[in-house]
């Protein structure tokens, strides 16, 4: 039986209609995961080193454990983010001879070979090398160690998928979870209970006495059981694999009525923009890109960058753009068709997107006016970069658009998801960010900080001058590959 | 008056469909029946310019649609859920394809509501997405909405299937009473012989891409279908 199950998840790996189409996404992936993996590598290999540096006088092993509670509550809350239980792929499985226990213990057996469970290896593996061969601790007590926190790391595993069969009813879902990790951080913080010191307590006693690592096994096991009973119930088609059913929370949106006749696209991209989980993420990015700039003026070190203030500029005030622009007409993909045979005006269509992204830059740079507070060299670039987003950014990213041949499925999940990224969201950073960088830094470094800004806003201006010009050319490039982008909209990636 | 003419559409050299010339008058409910890839979403597509032809092209109230955009405004279709707004309610979606039409909200209320029966109360006041209802409630929303603003010329691709057997019967009154009362050209794909021959006044049954059959509906052209479809 394990055989049929590993020979369809095979196929779906090697037969995913994007398996070929998205090789470069996937090595992007690839990279992020070997970046991480030599991350931890390095992390284990200097860990006694580090630890040796900040608590000098304790034991190396004693310190790392009274750490491990911070490295739980990390975990579970990084897991319940960005790792799920594939249940869904288990739907036509049900009406086959299979029994329901079997299905269910290999979706959980297949989560237990997850990338997030093989990480935390990576840097405890080293570090207990050195322990054993540079430090002479015993290596029966150590492997017993490693082998307690590859249990854990199932545990927390197996328990993040408790909290999440608990939380996915509620409508703020990530809310549980929150409160759970932060009360416990609070609690050991105030010094109410140290948690801190029990765990590492914990893992002190099995190094001690090994055979106390049956305690971990114990409740690993009830971890497993209890998603296995969990999961044995919901695996029918009206709870647990049943999509879900949002209520509508209406509004009728009619200031977007003084917009003229683009209203009704106004109207469309924003339910678009709040209806959808990953369109919906690229609002969340707005506090993010907003709060960008206290990463780096705060600091000393970047107070005489001027150059730094554009990217920053550019960046914060320009964040919903480029994040909600490249994906324009993408966002739109699943119902291309419709709108192509509607009576519309393609004009229109994209008037609407450019009115939403140059209100947004507007809103931001309002929103950041607070930066003043760094010097007004800070507020003066935030300016420029605002009106260089506006006349020049916004019609970029519209132009790079009509090069976009990628659908987005808006019904899927928003975090990690680079279904819809091509070449075209690379390249379009480089005229986007670097562009402006460039011609700023030049003329600071040549004349001076106030000619770089003024030329920038001069471009800007340029091109809300010519904005009527340059969207009849944009609407030529849209018009061209219409034919293309049906086609292309009209294929599973 | 929809003229096509020497019409072809080749994929990698092979041919999906080739129309000599098919003439479909004003007011004509037309019907459009044959096998998987016969080639009738294919005709559709090349008449509301989602692909361009290979050769030849169509003429609708004598525009020629893949060189201009004036028949977008007679012109309405329902061709698959991709002509849906899943984020939508169905009421929104009525007001959005209306106000592309030019008709107002209170125009679209009081025309979708024409519809109750055939919604059979599971449409509207709902508070649902569109991507939340079932398939033969989502076709229901997207033929309503492709009614809207009077249009002269309507296309429906395969409108009775996943459709329940009340609703068909609706339906067929809907579609008759477009082409005989209001002077609506309808074009209809159907794998329903019934249906379509209780409906259209005219079927052409297309076969690898090619006409072989044009009828003018009557008492025995039913007979005529399922026979030709037999062998």
């Amino acid at each position: 039986m394990i055989k049929h199950f590993l020979n369809l998840e095979w196929k779906a790996f090697f037969r995913s209609a994007s398996f070929g189409k998205s090789l470069g996404i996937k090595i992007f992936m690839g990279f992020m995961a070997l970046y991480f993996m030599v991350c931890f590598l390095v992390i284990g290999l200097l860990m006694d080193k580090i630890l040796e540096k900040v608590y000098p006088d304790t034991d190396v092993l004693v310190s790392f454990n009274s750490l491990l509670f911070y490295w739980i509550l990390g975990d579970l809350v990084f897991r319940f983010f960005f790792q799920k239980l594939p249940v869904m792929s288990v739907k036509p499985l049900l009406t086959l001879p299979i029994s329901r226990s079997k299905v269910v213990n290999f979706v959980l057996g297949k989560s237990a070979l997850s990338f997030f469970n093989f990480l935390p290896l990576f840097a405890i593996v080293p570090f207990a090398f050195k322990l054993i061969f540079f430090k002479d601790y015993p290596s029966g007590s150590v492997l017993i160690w490693v082998l307690a926190i590859i249990i854990t790391t199932l545990i927390i595993n197996f328990i993040n998928f408790i909290i999440e069969s608990f939380s996915a009813e509620t409508e703020l879902s990530f809310l549980p979870v929150i409160l759970i990790t932060g009360g416990l951080f609070a609690l050991d913080y105030f010094n109410i209970v140290s948690f801190k010191g029990l765990v590492g307590g914990a893992y002190n006693t099995i190094y001690e006495s090994p055979f106390l690592v049956l305690a971990l096994v114990l409740i690993l096991g009830i971890a497993y059981f209890l998603n296995f009973k969990l999961l044995h119930k919901k695996l029918f088609l009206d709870s647990g694999l049943k999509t879900e059913v949002k209520e509508v929370n209406a509004s009728n949106l009619e200031w977007t009525k003084n917009f003229g006749d683009i209203a009704p696209f106004m109207q469309l991209d924003l339910k678009l923009i709040w209806r959808n989980k990953r369109t919906k993420s690229s609002v969340w990015m707005l506090a993010l890109g907003l709060l960008y700039g206290l990463f780096f003026y705060p600091q000393p070190a970047y107070q005489d960058k001027t150059f730094f203030f554009i990217f920053i500029g550019i960046f914060s005030t320009g964040i919903f753009l480029i994040n909600f622009g490249q994906f324009v007409p993408a966002w739109d993909s699943g119902y291309y068709k419709l709108l192509m045979s509607q009576n519309i005006k393609y004009e229109q269509y994209l008037k609407s997107k450019f009115t939403l992204m140059a209100l947004s830059v507007l809103v931001l740079f309002v929103l950041g006016i607070p930066y003043v507070y760094f010097g007004w060299k800070i507020l003066f670039a935030h300016f420029a970069a605002a009106i260089y987003n506006i006349g020049v950014n916004t019609h970029v990213i519209l132009w790079g658009g009509s090069y976009n041949r990628k659908k987005i499925d808006l019904s899927q999940k928003a975090a990690f998801n680079y279904q819809g990224t091509g070449a075209v969201q690379w390249l379009i950073g480089i005229p986007l960010l670097l562009f402006p960088m460039i011609i700023f830094a030049l003329l600071n470094w040549l004349l001076s900080f106030e000619i770089a800004c003024i030329t920038l806003i001069a471009m800007g201006v340029l091109g809300i001058v010519f904005h009527q010009k340059l969207m009849r050319f944009i609407t030529g490039k849209y018009l061209e590959s219409k034919y293309k982008m049906i086609d292309a909209f009209d294929q599973e990636n | 008056m929809i003229a096509t003419s020497n019409l072809s559409k080749k994929y990698s050299g092979n041919q999906v469909l080739h129309i000599e010339n098919l003439d479909i008058p004003k007011g004509q409910s037309f019907g459009l029946v044959g096998n998987n890839g016969a080639g009738k979403t294919t005709y559709f597509s090349l008449l509301l310019d989602l692909i361009q032809p290979t050769t030849g092209h169509i003429i609708s109230h004598d525009i020629q649609v893949n060189k201009s955009e004036a028949w977008k405004p007679f012109t309405s279709a329902f061709i698959d859920e991709s002509f849906l707004i899943g984020y939508l309610t169905p009421e929104e979606y009525f007001y959005f394809v209306g106000e592309l039409r030019g008709q107002n909200k209170a125009t679209v209320d009081a025309f979708v509501s024409q519809f109750e029966d055939f919604f059979h109360g599971e449409i509207l006041g709902k508070k649902k997405y569109l991507r939340d209802l079932s398939k033969g409630n989502q076709k229901k929303a997207g033929i309503v909405a492709a009614l809207i603003g009077n249009p002269e010329v309507v296309i429906l691709d395969e409108p009775f299937a996943n459709l329940d057997p009340t609703t068909q019967i609706r339906l067929k009154g809907i579609v008759k009473d477009l082409a005989e009362t209001k002077g609506v050209t309808v074009l209809i794909s159907s794998h329903d012989l019934l249906h379509v021959t209780d409906v259209c006044e005219r079927i052409v049954v297309l076969e690898k891409g090619e006409v072989v059959k044009d009828l003018v509906t009557n008492e025995a052209t039913l007979k005529e279908l399922e026979a030709h479809f037999a062998n």
